[in-house]
């Protein structure tokens, strides 16, 4: 098994098996970058919609060319039909949402369930044509690497490399329309074509990725991969190579271990994989994670009781609070019965000054102070420039006198 | 339309008219909240609900089965939220995130377990089985009026009669909540309406019809009449009652018409067997909720009209 793993990790397990999860590499990597732009437009679920609205072109296509030809599984043809529908389901939502009262969500939602129930009526005609090869269209609902033909493979590569070399090209509109559309429009940026464009990106990696990840789990890799990279960055450009890294490594691993046997769905694997890194990211990240804001949180709690009970040194109050007592200790303020040291008292005097400076400067600029993201533990020469902090400190001294 | 229709089809079109009014009923507030996905949602999460109460109990016995999609639909939500919250993401993606990740691994599950010997696969959580349940016991009108084939009613009929009574005891009860709830949570918190608890509650009940629902119409059905007859209602008319209305008049003429045709319209085109009943059903309400679109008369935009008459 292990073997079989690591063979299957470093390409040595065939051609074929080599091509798909390459394929499924770079299709993981388009959807992610694709995805990073529509999770930035609030959009993410739109591909829910693309993706189940390829299910009666599928079978459409099936139909026709089983009545043409006798076999209807030509995988570009399914494609084709898959495309030309879920284009339909997409003009659908844009239709709903622009022309009725009814909400994105709503229109989403329609498209999606309306769709797929017309696909699931075309398959239950298609069982009841008795052709006996339904099994090329049951492998699009939950994607089937094994079993890939050579051609099938080769298309699947081809296809969503052309997909990412679009993304990069189009980066540049793709980014200014994601965050300001009345300044891209005056940078000449058509938006109405770059929004079409990026439906379309989403459509063509859709399709695309039906035959490795399934119509139902498709969506996954461009929601999942993207979310995951807006923890680790602010920058968009960033954003979208970690996103496109995140979906490469989950599609490239996803079809390594699915490789391995029967009973190992590919689009599961490769939405479980990419679960790990959300969940990973989600906990961990040192901007976003919950790790890490738990952290910022006991930093700023300390802090303030720091703050306070040194203000209550300089006033010669008792502190009776056990985390106050247990900082100021800590940092050598205060010896173990409770009375201050040196370094304490000359730390209560900095603190009170601070204060007043803070409390002046509030009282003389309000409006700066509220826009300074003020919460009074900066210390004052940081936040301040001097000459305003030693305007604050002459008033001060005048104030005092 | 005699015995055999009593015995084969009646129950199916009662099962499929109860399940799509107990799911448009709710569908009216999913709507006006924006969080018409929810179903979606809660209908994914169902199967790995499923896979796990089969490998803990061993049998797919309904009620093992309900619970384990009850408590599924219901950790979905929770997760849902903390994602939200803890991960500051919007709730599209949130919800994105955790339904796919779960149906993933129900998917991964039931392709671990050897669920050959029973029932139990992807595809009938998708799209269940209307047509297969049958009334053995009818032999015609008069079964309606005899007790004993009454006691022999599949039991999918009581249970979604069930449900439905329970969504309408819901509206009843919380009507006053629910109204100002999703029009103005901000009054409804200021009057101590608790808008957020029955934002919740409104939540659990969507997930208790879509867990009853799937086993008898599969999720996709589901789905539908959750989002399409409300959304069509929502184009006919600016009140909440009448827009109740409306939507529990299309989800059953969806519900009868789309049965009819899946069960008798292959036959009069002259194919031999019958096509998908839940489909179907999903199929019409689409087409009702187009027509709506195209006609309803409240389906503008407030102000959108002017602009479109002005271009």
């Amino acid at each position: 098994m292990l073997d079989a793993f690591v063979a299957a990790l470093f390409l040595q397990a065939g051609y074929n098996t080599a091509l798909v999860t390459a394929g499924a590499a770079v299709l993981g990597a388009s959807a992610g970058a694709i995805g990073a732009f529509m999770l930035l437009r609030k959009r993410s679920l739109v591909s829910d919609a693309i993706s189940h609205a390829t299910l009666p072109g599928l079978a459409l296509a099936f139909i026709v060319m089983a009545l043409a030809t006798g076999d209807g599984r030509f995988m570009p043809g399914l494609l084709a039909g898959a495309a030309l529908s879920a284009g339909l389901g997409l003009v659908a939502v844009e239709w709903i949402t622009r022309r009725t009262r009814l909400t994105e969500d709503v229109a989403i939602g329609a498209v999606l369930s309306v769709f797929f129930g017309l696909g699931i009526v075309l398959l239950t005609v298609i069982q009841a044509m008795d052709t006996g090869r339904q099994a090329g269209i049951s492998g699009f609902l939950l994607g089937s690497t094994a079993g890939m033909l050579r051609s099938e493979a080769e298309v699947i590569a081809v296809a969503a490399t052309l997909t990412g070399l679009a993304i990069f090209v189009l980066r540049r509109p793709l980014t200014l329309v994601c965050f300001d559309q009345e300044y891209a429009a005056t940078q000449g940026v058509n938006v109405r074509a770059t929004d079409l464009a990026t439906m379309a990106l989403v459509l063509a990696v859709t399709v695309i990725g039906l035959k490795v990840a399934g119509l139902v789990l498709i969506v996954a890799l461009t929601i999942l991969p993207p979310v995951a990279a807006r923890f680790w960055t602010n920058r968009v450009e960033r954003m979208v190579l970690i996103a496109a890294a995140i979906g490469a490594v989950a599609a490239y691993l996803g079809a390594v271990v699915s490789s391995l046997g029967p009973g190992l769905p590919t689009g599961a694997l490769i939405v479980l994989v990419s679960f790990a890194i959300f969940l990973f990211s989600l906990v961990f990240s040192p901007l976003r994670g919950l790790l890490a804001g738990q952290m910022t949180t006991l930093a700023l709690r300390k802090r303030v009781h720091e703050r306070q009970g040194l203000l209550a040194l300089a006033r010669d109050e008792p502190i009776y609070d056990p985390l106050t007592l247990k900082v100021l200790r800590r940092a050598g303020y205060i010896r173990a019965d409770g009375a201050a040291t040196l370094e304490g008292r000359s730390a209560a005097l900095a603190a009170t000054r601070e204060e007043a400076l803070w409390g002046l400067y509030r009282k003389l600029f309000p409006d700066q102070a509220l826009n300074a993201d003020y919460h009074g533990l900066t210390p004052i020469n940081e936040a301040l420039p001097p000459d305003v902090v030693r305007d604050l400190e002459q008033r001060c001294n005048l104030r005092a006198a | 339309m005699g015995a055999d229709f009593v015995m084969l089809g009646l129950v199916p079109l009662v099962v499929g008219v109860l399940t799509s009014v107990a799911c448009a009923l709710l569908g009216n507030f999913l709507v006006l909240r924006r969080q018409a996905l929810i179903g979606d949602a809660v209908s994914h999460v169902v199967l790995p609900g499923i896979v796990l109460a089969y490998l803990a109990t061993g049998t797919v016995a309904a009620g093992a089965m309900l619970l384990g999609a009850g408590a599924a639909a219901i950790a979905a939500l929770v997760l849902i939220e903390i994602v939200r919250r803890a991960g500051r993401i919007e709730p599209g993606a949130a919800m994105g995130v955790v339904f796919t990740a779960l149906f993933a691994a129900g998917v991964l599950l039931l392709e671990q377990t050897d669920t050959g010997k029973v029932h139990l696969d992807v595809e009938h959580a998708l799209y269940g089985n209307l047509e297969s349940i049958v009334w053995f016991a009818a032999d015609g009108w008069g079964s309606l009026l005899d007790p004993a084939a009454l006691a022999e009613l599949p039991p999918p009929v009581p249970r979604l009669a069930l449900a439905l009574a329970a969504v309408i005891a819901f509206i009843a009860l919380f009507w006053k909540e629910l109204f100002i709830g999703t029009f103005d949570p901000g009054f409804a918190e200021s009057v101590g309406a608790r808008p957020g608890l029955t934002g919740f509650a409104l939540v659990v009940m969507v997930a208790v019809v879509a867990v009853m629902a799937f086993d008898a119409v599969g999720a996709i059905i589901v789905v539908a009449m959750f989002i399409c007859p409300a959304g069509a209602a929502r184009l006919m008319t600016d009140r909440l009652l009448p827009q109740l209305a409306w939507s529990v008049a299309f989800a059953t003429a969806a519900a009868v018409a789309g049965y009819m045709l899946a069960a008798y319209g292959p036959l009069w085109l002259g194919f031999a067997s019958s096509v998908s009943a839940a489909g179907m059903i999903a199929t019409v309400s689409g087409g009702i909720l187009a027509l709506a679109c195209l006609v309803g008369p409240r389906r503008h935009r407030r102000g959108m009209q002017a602009a479109d008459g002005g271009a």
